[in-house]
């Protein structure tokens, strides 16, 4: 389904650049949920926005359904075969755009038929219900905006989602319906999942194998049993499995 | 009994609304002795209003009520602004979730720490630097006299984080209020800021309020744990014992969370029940030295 090779990504001009991702590889295959962890400034969401298209700056390869994908602009086949959801729902929704509008929009934009019914199947698709259709951002609690946001990228009818920490902004126990929704949609829709997460217990629950990335390396790719079992190969994987853990006092 | 540093008694905060009044905290009661208090709670449960409230920072028109709220048993409820700024980061302090927004972009780390400890501590400006180095040093920042001299957008958020505790801890204040000081680290930042404030707990005798959503972090750092629901504290435990809470809510929050070592298909969500909001406190009060509180 998705493949990534030797992939760096960079910002700005020499002396200024930064290298931010440094020969990233993984793949990740049909209906599979793969995870992106390490701390901020790893590089592993940079890895997602240049999937997405939202960086120009990156050479290497990265193929979608073994088609490879350029710097340029996506087409519009790359959207309606790969969609995100991003952190944090309050700002990636239109706070003067309804519901209605949101998902309107991105149907008119993939040239989907039946608009109407497909909010309709989309609301409930994501367990909101029609009545939420004419609400605005502003009425809906964080759960239920990520809930939109999911409704948005499944209006493409996607066969992969590229999640950016979708629950990090949320509080737990929403945090335990949005994944348990996300659960349920991957086996619906059979989808295909690439998440980033800095939390080891949510890619845990919800990956199938994780990579783990450190100052833009790719420097482990592990199975989520050797996540549970804590073998990490790694030192810095150790490190990171320790710490998320919890506190332990020093001394 | 020790006399506790800090006495809270049915502290309320209300704030009139189009709909009525709204009372973001109802009656909430509770002692702070030389310990790490935890305080957890979902958003909206009231926790951080809690610690805004001791610290006289809830604006008008928000009202904050209470039948005793004493400082060493000093009266501290609705001061004067005047006598209020004396307490504020004198005697009590708070270190805010994000270092970006509480940081002044425009003055040097250094300039902010001097600033903030010559208005409490009224020392001359030598005596002021000597200070900021030492709590730099204190926070385990590596090379203080270099980040004396850098702004706020040249440091990590750690280390952001660590100044702000630098600054905030320059008083010698007997209670710290943190409002979730370690959300927006990475882990391994996070344990480094939980030692420095265990350190300080333990050597100098400070009261920490620790306000945060994270239970599991709760449980293993804190001492004692109020768990808020909609304004009010529906449990109390020592933090030991969080997972073998008593209170539906917190069992629920409890096994909310997805967990390495116990996978599941689908994550038990929790099912809330309108009879919390003003149901019975489950308390296990053999636990505390405050027999009054709880």
């Amino acid at each position: 389904m998705l493949t990534v090779a030797d992939l760096d990504v960079w910002f700005g001009q020499p002396p200024d650049r930064v290298d931010a991702v440094k020969g990233a590889g993984f793949t990740v295959a049909q209906g599979e949920s793969f995870g992106l962890v390490g701390e901020s400034g790893s590089g592993k969401s940079t890895i997602l926005r240049a999937i997405a298209g939202l960086i120009p700056t990156w050479s290497g390869r990265i193929e979608v359904d073994a088609k490879p994908l350029s710097t340029d602009r996506r087409d519009r086949a790359f959207f309606k075969t790969v969609q995100m959801v991003f952190q944090d729902p309050y700002a990636s929704l239109h706070p003067r755009h309804s519901v209605d509008a949101v998902l309107a929009e991105t149907l008119r934009l993939q040239g989907m038929d039946r608009i109407d019914q497909r909010i309709e199947q989309l609301l409930d698709d994501v367990g909101l219900g029609r009545g939420f259709r004419f609400r605005y951002p502003h009425q809906l609690s964080g759960g239920q905006r990520q809930r939109v946001a999911i409704a948005r990228a499944l209006a493409a009818e996607p066969r992969m989602l590229l999640l950016d920490e979708p629950t990090s902004a949320l509080d737990v126990s929403v945090q335990a319906e949005i994944l348990n929704l996300l659960s349920d949609l991957r086996a619906e829709h059979g989808l295909t999942y690439l998440m980033v997460s800095h939390d080891l217990s949510v890619v845990g629950h919800m990956c199938d194998r994780l990579a783990v990335m450190q100052h833009g390396r790719i420097i482990e790719i592990m199975g989520v049993g050797d996540l549970r079992a804590g073998r990490g190969r790694e030192p810095y994987t150790r490190q990171l499995m320790s710490a998320s853990a919890g506190y332990s006092a020093q001394g | 009994m020790t006399e506790p540093l800090l006495s809270v008694r049915d502290l309320r905060v209300t704030f009139p609304t189009r709909q009525g009044e709204f009372q973001a905290v109802r009656g909430i009661s509770f002692d702070l002795g030389r310990e790490r208090l935890g305080v957890v709670g979902e958003s909206g449960s009231g926790k951080s209003m809690t610690g805004r409230a001791i610290l006289g920072l809830v604006r008008p028109p928000g009202r904050v009520e209470a039948a005793r709220m004493e400082l060493k048993g000093q009266p501290i409820l609705n001061l004067p602004d005047r006598q209020m700024r004396k307490i504020r980061g004198g005697r009590i302090s708070m270190v805010m979730q994000d270092p970006k927004f509480s940081l002044n972009p425009v003055m040097t780390v250094g300039q902010q720490i001097i600033e903030a400890y010559r208005l409490h501590a009224n020392a001359p400006r030598d005596r002021a630097r000597q200070k900021a180095l030492e709590m730099l040093e204190a926070v385990q920042i590596r090379d203080p006299e270099r980040v004396m001299n850098a702004y706020p957008h040249e440091v990590s958020g750690g280390m952001g984080q660590r100044i702000m505790i630098a600054m905030m801890l320059a008083p010698e204040p007997q209670i710290l209020i943190a409002d979730e000081p370690t959300s927006a680290l990475d882990v391994s930042v996070r344990t480094e800021v939980l030692n420095i404030m265990d350190g300080l707990v333990r050597d100098r005798g400070m009261g920490l309020i620790f306000i945060s959503h994270d239970l599991n972090l709760v449980a293993q750092f804190c001492d004692r744990v109020l768990i808020m629901y909609a304004g009010r504290v529906v449990e109390t435990l020592p933090a030991r014992d969080l997972h073998h809470a008593r209170h539906p809510y917190t069992c629920g929050l409890l096994d909310s969370l997805p967990r390495l070592e116990a996978p599941v298909d689908r994550l038990p969500v929790l099912q809330r029940q309108d009879s919390w909001r003003d149901g019975d406190i489950v308390a296990d009060r053999a636990d505390t030295e405050f027999p009054g509180g709880l």
